[in-house]
């Protein structure tokens, strides 16, 4: 039976005629794509739901050895020792100061890369400047920890001749460098998404290139601009290779970037590398760690977002 | 009354615009505007209404590869504002520009208002308050925003947030405003009440607006210019342009039989 008979036999529905009837095979499709599109985008936060629970669940078998207290206030990292202390402090530290150095990098340099780009380099130039600058994101991690290692580090030891080979400064710009082209292009995105009658009125008050840059698009721009600095800082807080090769893989508790440090990345793979057992507790500490690091880059991402909410221009 | 009864503030003499590309959009225009008058130039879109009207600000400087052709003569100095030796900051130091679609910063309304006083170096915190609550006065505005100078101006209605770019315009005290179309974007109320604020504004400055209403011109303007095709049709006394214009193309557009 077809379905505009369906229709015409139910003396409500008989006013609809045959061409305005629901068209079921269409519906039907609309409802698989639907259901396409959203196992694409559940693959997404399953795999982040995942990553979370095994961490978890690893990571209780860590804390039912070691108290949550002396995880967070001990200020000696050294499972693998006789003696073991099991404080992450000193990993976080290292990842907080190797990551600092490598934002005093960042956020200038890729700023100011932006607002050139955006603002004053001409179409030319930007053609060629962006896709060279984003050439930096393909270069494996690896290639920039030797270069930290083998060429910045003995640089800056003409500078600071008592400079140990191992330290966090050297990495730390490094890291920067490396993260430039991910705040400049970002950044660079969202200033060039502000709105040309914007940089018309400011041009229109008598303003130069540089004012209207400065005081009319980047505030305009600040939510993208922000978006930009906590991806920066995001990559700078789980990088790897840099910190691991180039900063020792000691802890120390220290904040002097002239130190070598281990971050908690490098302590991950360094354990994950070495022999360990499975289930022995200097196995399972990595996944403490790795807890750890999850949280310091979801609280990264809270304030990023919320500094975001606070400073959404609508134009 | 007759056009050449009061002073003459700016003048373009034999104006042509190429556009990047060799488009050009205007023919050789001559043109006067006189002083604390407002001239209206109509014309049915792609005239060149509003590419002349940037031409007097140098808009078009911020765009590669645009060409100026001809003279705009300001005066009391005499100077032709489109010279290469001109440096356009200097020229938009003088003549204010007010936008088709209110464009306010992301700022506070204060700071919105203070901008073209702190891009000119103006420090004195003093100073500054009586000139943005002067421009905001001047822009009928004061009342409704004085108590709250520091809110961001986003906030506002689209009929506030145009009279605060007219404060803008006004706070740094230019010879000349131009308006581009200053109310398409808003309702007839909001509409009104700019007409009204064009109308006192012109005791201490000269304007030159451009509309596709022509009831707005006949309303606001002294002078209008009819414009077509990059050509400059007609330009008289808007009483005598609207009541017996000496042009057949003008009075079919006027009368609406066209465009």
């Amino acid at each position: 039976m077809s379905m505009a008979t369906e229709v015409l036999n139910n003396p409500l529905e008989l006013r609809i005629s045959d061409r305005l009837a629901k068209n079921f095979r269409r519906h039907f499709k609309e409802r698989v794509i639907e259901f396409i599109l959203m196992m694409a985008a559940l693959s997404a936060v399953a795999t982040t739901v995942g990553i979370v629970a095994i961490l978890l669940y690893e990571s209780a078998g860590f804390f039912a050895h070691v108290s949550i207290v002396d995880f967070l206030t001990d200020t000696q990292w050294t499972p693998l020792f006789e003696d073991a202390h099991y404080g992450i402090l000193p990993l976080v530290m290292g990842t907080l100061v190797t990551s600092g150095i490598a934002l005093m990098v960042a956020v200038p340099l890729g700023t100011i890369a932006a607002i050139y780009l955006s603002e004053f380099a001409s179409h030319r130039v930007r053609e060629i400047c962006k896709p060279i600058l984003e050439l930096l994101v393909g270069v494996p991690t690896v290639v920039f920890g030797y270069f930290a290692l083998l060429f910045v580090t003995p640089m800056l030891q003409k500078i600071f001749p008592e400079l140990p080979g191992f330290n966090m400064l050297g990495p730390g710009i490094v890291m920067g460098i490396m993260i430039i082209p991910y705040i400049s292009s970002m950044a660079e995105d969202a200033m060039r998404a502000v709105p040309m009658s914007m940089r018309e009125g400011s041009y229109a008050m008598g303003a130069t290139r540089f004012q209207t840059a400065v005081r009319v698009v980047a505030p305009a721009a600040t939510s993208g601009i922000i978006a930009a600095y906590i991806l920066g800082i995001s990559r700078a807080v789980g990088e790897t290779m840099v910190v691991a090769i180039a900063a020792g893989q000691q802890p120390t508790m220290t904040i002097n970037p002239m130190e070598g440090a281990a971050t908690i990345t490098a302590y991950i793979v360094q354990v994950a590398m070495g022999d360990l057992p499975h289930g022995s507790i200097g196995y399972q500490s990595i996944f403490a760690a790795g807890l750890v690091l999850a949280f310091m880059t979801l609280f990264f991402n809270l304030l990023g977002h919320l500094a975001r909410k606070k400073y959404r221009e609508a134009y | 009354m007759q056009p050449t009864e009061t002073p003459i503030k700016a003048e373009a003499r034999n104006l042509s615009f190429y556009y990047n590309g060799g488009h050009k959009a205007l023919k050789g225009i001559n043109l006067p505007v006189h002083e604390k008058k407002i001239t209206a130039l109509i014309g049915p879109s792609g005239c060149g209404k509003s590419t002349f009207l940037r031409c007097f600000n140098r808009m078009h400087d911020l765009y590669p590869g645009n060409q100026y052709e001809g003279e705009i003569v300001m005066h009391p100095d005499n100077t032709n504002i489109l010279q290469k030796a001109v440096d356009p900051i200097e020229v938009r130091m003088r003549i204010s520009m007010v936008f088709q679609k209110p464009n306010p910063f992301p700022k506070s309304i204060y700071e919105n208002v203070a901008y073209g006083l702190r891009v000119r170096g103006e420090t004195n915190k003093r100073d500054m308050d009586n000139k943005v609550e002067e421009a905001l006065r001047g822009a009928a505005i004061w009342n409704e925003v004085k108590d709250r100078l520091h809110e961001v101006a986003f906030n506002l209605s689209g009929g506030q947030q145009q009279r605060l770019c007219i404060a803008r315009a006004l706070a740094t005290d230019p010879e000349i405003m131009l308006f581009d179309e200053p109310t398409s974007a808003l309702d007839p109320i909001a509409t009104a009440s700019i007409e009204e604020l064009m109308s006192e504004l012109k005791n201490k400055v000269t304007i030159l607006v451009v509309t596709h209403n022509m009831q707005q011109a006949a309303r606001v303007s002294d002078y209008t210019a009819y414009m077509y095709l990059g050509e400059l049709i007609e330009f008289g006394n808007t009483d005598t342009m609207f009541t017996k214009p000496s042009r057949r193309e003008t009075e079919d557009y006027i009368t609406g039989k066209f465009g």
